[in-house]
């Protein structure tokens, strides 16, 4: 007798464990939905969310990237491609600056290897084409008038800039200091 | 004449029903994926027209739009038919539903079912054994490892299913004295057999439910273990046959379950088809709740539910409910 009332507890528990769980989803089906309904309403990216890569400009408006090939070999789908040149004062610039993006795959090792913080990704990524060859975007494409994530930054402005004249007569340099005069 | 006049009636009845039918089931899969969302805390498909109402249609124009696949070695002509048969088998079933009260006109009364068989209980059964053939035939056909798995899991869930289902059956038949279903439906006029043989309903739930391969019992389908069972080398019109046949035979179910239980078209005030609709309703929407609440059952402990639980049970029932019978002198 006593194990035909622990079976029949056995069946009960069972029956409010099924009664519980269908309760739950129950009280699921009345909650308000909290789907974001994503082309009526666009959710605001972070801005270090990885997406379209661009080339961005110092604070006076010259091109940050001194086509120094390390986002072209950081490149783990090798879709960037470039190819240096030298301007008459000795500053590097990319002549040409490719990057397919059909085969991008957005992980951003571009971005973390660039040394003039040139090359960056954006938050847009709603860049969706029919045609694959419409994803190979040039230099022009890539280029804006801004400074991307980072306003200030200008440390290498005149990075690779051959000197010329005397000491103290380059860009921005501070005249010598006359050591004879130096006195405390 | 007259049988000309019958002969167009049956024919007008024919149309509706599998007309209403087929809609119903397309519907379903809208209701079944809005209902699913909710309960996911979203919002289902709300795209298509206003509240995704015409979701089906393009649904089903995506289907026949798309290729028509065969896999090179599987058995072409069984395989081409297998879908045929999940989704007519349904369709035959419902021949012996009562879905309304007589309807009178001009002194003519039409009974509101496409045949009264004396038997339709056992017609019933008889058909829904037939539908683990398009399962077990469309799995054995595909040539696959995980189609044939599907099938073979199929056919022995359907047929451990199926006889916890006919025993299920036999206190209502006991109780209406009769196998018409219209009879079984005249018999409820005081009380509905639920509140009469809840056990019985209960197995006839379950069972059901297995019948109709939804969760917790869609281990033909397991899209997770066996990518999709027994559809799986489907593709197109042929996977969407399978699809309806399965949303068809939820209702069909569900309107078993009101014939046998619920008291068929019967109900106050209303017109006698809404009850009908309504109570019809009930058990797809039930089976809709179920597959967003319980994972699916292990293979082993299915068939303990079914032979080891199902079985006594229903066999105990039929006894008690013979024994109370014979006590009370019904």
């Amino acid at each position: 007798m006593a194990k035909e009332k622990s079976v029949l507890r056995d069946l009960l528990d069972d029956v409010m464990g099924l009664a519980d769980s269908y309760a739950v989803t129950l009280k699921h089906l009345f909650r308000k939905p909290i789907t974001e309904q994503y082309p009526d309403f666009k959710r605001l990216l972070p801005a270090r969310s990885r997406g379209r890569i661009i080339l961005t400009r110092d604070p006076e408006g010259e091109e940050r990237c001194v086509a120094c090939y390390l986002c072209s070999a950081v490149c783990p789908t090798d879709c960037i491609s470039i190819e240096g040149a030298e301007r008459k004062d000795g500053r590097r610039y990319p002549l040409w600056f490719r990057i397919n993006f059909a085969r991008c795959i957005y992980c951003g090792m571009c971005e973390e290897a660039c040394p003039t913080l040139a090359i960056q990704l954006t938050p847009d990524f709603e860049f969706s084409k029919y045609g694959v060859l419409d994803f190979l975007y040039e230099k022009e494409d890539l280029l804006v008038d801004h400074q991307g994530k980072n306003a200030d930054y200008d440390y290498y402005r005149h990075a690779g800039v051959s000197v010329e004249g005397d000491k103290g007569e380059h860009i921005n340099e501070k005249p010598p200091v006359d050591v004879k005069s130096n006195l405390p | 004449m007259w049988w000309i006049l019958g002969l167009v009636l049956l024919i007008m009845k024919l149309i509706i029903v599998i007309s209403v039918l087929f809609g119903f089931a397309a519907y379903m899969v809208l209701v079944e994926r809005k209902l699913l969302g909710r309960f996911q805390i979203r919002y289902g498909p709300n795209r298509v027209g206003p509240f995704g109402l015409l979701q089906p249609l393009a649904d089903g124009i995506k289907l026949i739009i798309k290729e028509d696949f065969v896999p090179r070695t599987a058995d072409r002509l069984v395989f081409l038919t297998a879908p045929a048969v999940v989704a007519a088998v349904p369709l035959v079933i419902t021949a012996v539903i009562p879905f309304s009260d007589d309807l009178t006109i001009g002194g003519t009364r039409i009974p509101m079912v496409i045949t009264d068989l004396n038997i339709g209980m056992l017609f019933v059964l008889a058909l829904a054994s037939l539908a683990v053939y398009g399962i077990a035939l469309g799995g054995w056909a595909s040539n696959s490892k995980y189609s044939l798995l599907g099938a073979i899991r199929g056919s022995a869930q359907l047929i451990s299913y199926e006889l916890s289902m006919g025993l299920s059956l036999v206190p209502v038949v006991m109780l209406a004295g009769s196998f018409s279903l219209v009879d079984i439906v005249n018999a409820q006029e005081r009380l509905p057999f639920i509140l009469v043989q809840p056990v019985s309903f209960v197995i006839f739930l379950i069972s059901a439910m297995a019948e109709s391969n939804r969760i917790p019992f869609d281990l033909p389908e397991s899209e997770n273990e066996l990518i999709g069972g027994f559809h799986t080398e489907y593709s197109g019109m042929r996977f969407g046959l399978f699809f309806v046949g399965e949303y068809v035979s939820m209702i069909v179910l569900g309107a078993l379950t009101a014939v046998f239980f619920l008291g068929g078209w019967r109900g106050p005030i209303l017109p006698s088809l809404f009850w009908f609709l309504l109570k019809t309703m009930l058990i797809p929407l039930f089976f809709i709740w179920t597959r967003a609440t319980l994972p699916r059952l292990r293979y082993d402990q299915l068939m303990h539910l079914g032979w080891k639980f199902l079985l006594p049970v229903a066999l105990v029932n039929i006894v008690v409910t013979g024994g109370v019978m014979l006590f009370m002198g019904w």
